[in-house]
């Protein structure tokens, strides 16, 4: 009697498998052929920018798009060039990266992780994008980073503040320019104290989730170390938007400052609350009561209208620094555009320029080349001063700015005044801190 | 007991925004039979009417001052508005200053008229269709409505303040023999406790005591009977509709200062006036407002910091909590009458 392995039982079983293999996504298969993914073979290479198109961060999204927009168009030899002619680095010519034209795509994050993550594939899988970059949320770049480390291709990070983008969930494809929640409160905390000195009370409403969880550990840490108080910590909902019940017990509590550990429309509607409950009138422990609002966007800050004036807090970059890069990207975006750029415009143009100038650099498209260029890379002249990318964890460490809300704006744009430069040192953390730990880099992934 | 006293006040502010929108809703409902999804948007175009009004009266003329630069460095372009001009500095910055109560002038024949074109316009359609049709369709014009909010006035929240009269709060501790800042509150949330007890009360007086009022409660009770009487009992539903958004309009434009309005802010209103509806009773505009306040109190309570420490998190989920268990003893909500969505 013969026996045969094509039993029905047999070939369902080889069948599934080798449905499952075919059906797997093309992100972890289609690298097969060429040296990495989505190698460029003709004569434009084509880079992803994936910002929050609708939901409450368009206006945002909007701005880096923009960004994006002149970085390309300086990339491709158009325009004034831009902070390419003030960048310390001089190996892009002009004539797109790698002689190779700039051309892009984009994607809507819908400031949602899932649909970050949807779009980004997409760019990926679909239009063949070599590198990832933008966005305005912390959820948002964690989950696009670990994609993007999967996927084999570059993340360069928009606007997220959160420690943990480069903290606990760090990739070794994923690169922040952006400043994080720890910079934050140990470039803020000094200028409180001066301002309000070392005895005082505090009290944090905090937005529940990444973002929010590490900015307040990092500015109630810096608090406390120069002897400040913390009375209590209060998660407020992320869709909250009315803050009167958790703003009207603070008055009540002992504390004499608010710290709003709030972005967006939180911070918005938190702070607005907060003013017309009177707190910045009032006067507890014999002192005059403040407000802190940890990170600014003038953006955001344009929301809140006039409640903004004499409120301090930190921010990224601003527009009215005088070094050359700012001057000069100032000048291109504005002549551009008509107004001039915001903090999530500066940081995702800085990673564009950034990137291509890696892989000129390396003379390679692979992200592995890429990364290696990038960590520890040393350079100066795009508005922050002297900057590192710090190979341990791809973080930027650069000067912090402190900011005031303006009290006599010019204009709509007018919004902030620039109190203090805080110099890197002051604001550099060990890979290893505390507050970074858990989770490691890894190895880079060319797909 | 001060904290207790100061939850109830906000609980009022925010119940007040709740009843006004639920009230809106039930009559839509009541009156149609119409789950209107789209309420939340009526809400919202209230708000931008202040900020419209706002914008309006702050149109200015571009003159050139060469003593202060722009971002450019080229000569700072000051606006002056026009208001200022025509009717001198002090009458222009106060007519500004006080845009959003003149915005209720403004917006409720916009609202009358929004409401008139949606009922007419789509929604009538829609009236002999599943409520799962209403719903699909009030919801898809609500997210058309929220977009081209967007599309005008941007995604980041507008600032529209109150008069300045208003702006600050009062120490309502201080005549309650509590210590200085144990219960403040904002006059201009009092403003809109005020309001919105005036305009609920104005439409309970107009349902009531007049004969207008009379037919649509009649026709609210039995539709088929009105109808065979001779009236004509859709004529007055559509006034009914126009009335409903300017209830809902109203909301919007005094609450344009409590929170700077956002395109989303609608839809962050509904879900929660759906709730009040529920809890309220089907059909039942006393049940409306009283849910409306009753949540709106709960949830105040719900976020102190001392309930929060026994249950976290319970600030998110009160409400639903409460409508749960309100639904599961009294499944017709606090006031509804039997026979109402349950044919």
């Amino acid at each position: 009697m013969s026996t045969s392995n094509f039993t029905r039982r047999g070939v369902l079983k080889s069948g599934a498998v080798a449905g499952a293999g075919v059906a797997l996504p093309t992100i972890f298969t289609a690298s097969s052929a060429a040296a990495y993914m989505n190698e460029p073979t003709g004569s434009t290479v084509t880079l992803g920018f994936n910002v929050p198109q609708t939901g409450a961060y368009a206006d945002e999204g909007a701005d880096e798009l923009r960004a994006y927009e002149l970085a390309v168009e300086h990339l491709n030899g158009g325009g004034d060039a831009g902070m390419m002619n003030t960048f310390s680095s001089k190996a892009l010519k002009g004539n797109g990266i790698l002689g190779k034209k700039v051309e892009f795509v984009t994607g809507d994050t819908q400031t949602k992780s899932d649909a970050a993550r949807a779009s980004a594939k997409s760019m990926i899988e679909k239009d063949g994008a070599v590198m990832i970059t933008g966005g305005s949320s912390s959820g948002v770049a964690i989950a696009v980073q670990g994609l993007c480390q999967e996927a084999g291709v570059i993340f360069m990070a928009g606007l997220t503040h959160s420690n943990d983008t480069t903290g606990k969930d760090k990739k070794a494809n994923g690169f922040r320019h952006f400043f994080n929640g720890y910079m934050s409160a140990a470039a803020l905390a000094p200028v409180l104290e001066k301002l309000y000195g070392k005895d005082r009370n505090a009290y944090h409403l905090t937005a529940d989730y990444t973002w929010g969880w590490t900015q307040e550990e990092s500015i109630a840490a810096a608090t406390e170390a120069m002897g400040w108080n913390t009375v209590n910590k209060v998660r407020t909902p992320l869709a909250s938007t009315d803050f009167s019940s958790y703003i009207a017990p603070v008055l009540n509590s002992g504390a004499d400052v608010l710290v709003l550990n709030h972005y967006g429309g939180n911070m918005v509607n938190s702070l607005t609350n907060a003013v017309q409950f009177g707190l910045r009138d009032k006067m507890v422990n014999g002192k005059q009561f403040e407000i802190v609002v940890p990170l600014y966007s003038r953006l955001m800050a344009k929301g809140a209208g006039e409640n903004v004036k004499g409120i301090h807090g930190s921010t990224n970059w601003h527009w009215s620094l005088t070094d050359e890069g700012s001057k000069a990207f100032v000048k291109s975006f504005g002549t551009k555009y008509g107004f001039p750029p915001s903090q999530a415009a500066h940081t995702v143009y800085c990673q564009t320029m950034l990137y291509a100038d890696a892989a000129e650099r390396a003379g390679t498209f692979n992200p592995c080349g890429i990364a290696e260029a990038l960590e520890g890379f040393e350079f100066d002249g795009l508005g922050n001063g002297k900057t590192l990318y710090r190979a341990e964890d791809h973080q930027c460490f650069k000067d912090v700015l402190v900011v005031r809300g303006k009290e006599n704006p010019t204009s709509e744009f007018d919004l902030l005044e620039v109190v203090e430069v805080t110099p890197t040192a002051q604001v550099t953390y060990a890979p290893d801190h505390p507050m970074f730990a858990g989770g490691a880099l890894g190895t880079c992934n060319a797909g | 007991m001060d904290a207790i006293i100061l939850q109830i006040l906000n609980g009022l502010d925010k119940g007040s925004a709740y009843a006004l929108i639920a009230l809106g809703l039930t009559l839509i409902f009541g009156t149609l039979g119409v789950v209107n999804f789209a309420h939340g948007a009526l809400f919202m175009i209230g708000a931008f009417c202040a900020v419209t009004l706002k914008k309006i009266l702050t149109l200015s003329y571009i003159t050139e001052d060469p003593t202060q630069t722009d971002f450019l460095g080229k000569p700072l372009k000051v606006a002056t508005p026009y208001v200022q001009s025509w009717f001198g500095e002090s009458t222009g910055a106060a007519l500004i200053d006080w845009a959003v109560p003149l915005a209720i002038l403004f917006s409720i024949p916009i609202m009358i008229g929004i409401g008139f074109i949606m009922e007419r316009g789509l929604i009538k359609h829609f009236y002999k269709r599943p409520h799962a049709d209403q719903i699909l369709v009030t919801f898809g014009l609500a997210i058309v409505l929220q977009e081209l909010i967007k599309t005008f006035y941007g995604a980041n929240p507008i600032p529209t303040p109150a008069p300045e009269v208003f702006r600050g709060s009062y120490d309502f501790g201080v005549i309650l023999g509590f210590e200085a800042n144990a219960i403040i509150y904002p006059y201009w949330r009092m403003v809109y406790f005020a309001f919105s007890a005036v305009i609920i009360g104005a439409v309970f007086a107009f349902l009531q005591f007049t004969t207008f009022g009379m037919v649509v409660r009649a026709g609210m009770a039995d539709r088929e009977t009105v109808g065979l009487l001779g009236i004509n009992i859709d004529k007055r539903f559509t006034i009914m509709f126009g009335i409903a958004a300017a209830v809902a309009g109203l909301a919007g434009v005094m609450y344009a200062p409590i929170n700077s309005p956002n395109y989303h802010m609608g839809m962050d209103f509904l879900v929660l006036s759906f709730v009040v509806v529920v809890v309220g009773g089907m059909g039942s505009l006393p049940g409306a407002v009283l849910a409306g306040f009753m949540l709106g109190i709960l949830e105040a309570f719900a976020s102190m910091n001392q309930i929060k420490a026994i249950i976290p998190g319970i600030d998110q989920i009160i409400i639903y909590l409460v409508a749960i268990i309100i639904i599961l003893t009294r499944p017709r909500g606090l006031m509804g009458k039997k026979g109402v969505m349950e044919e």
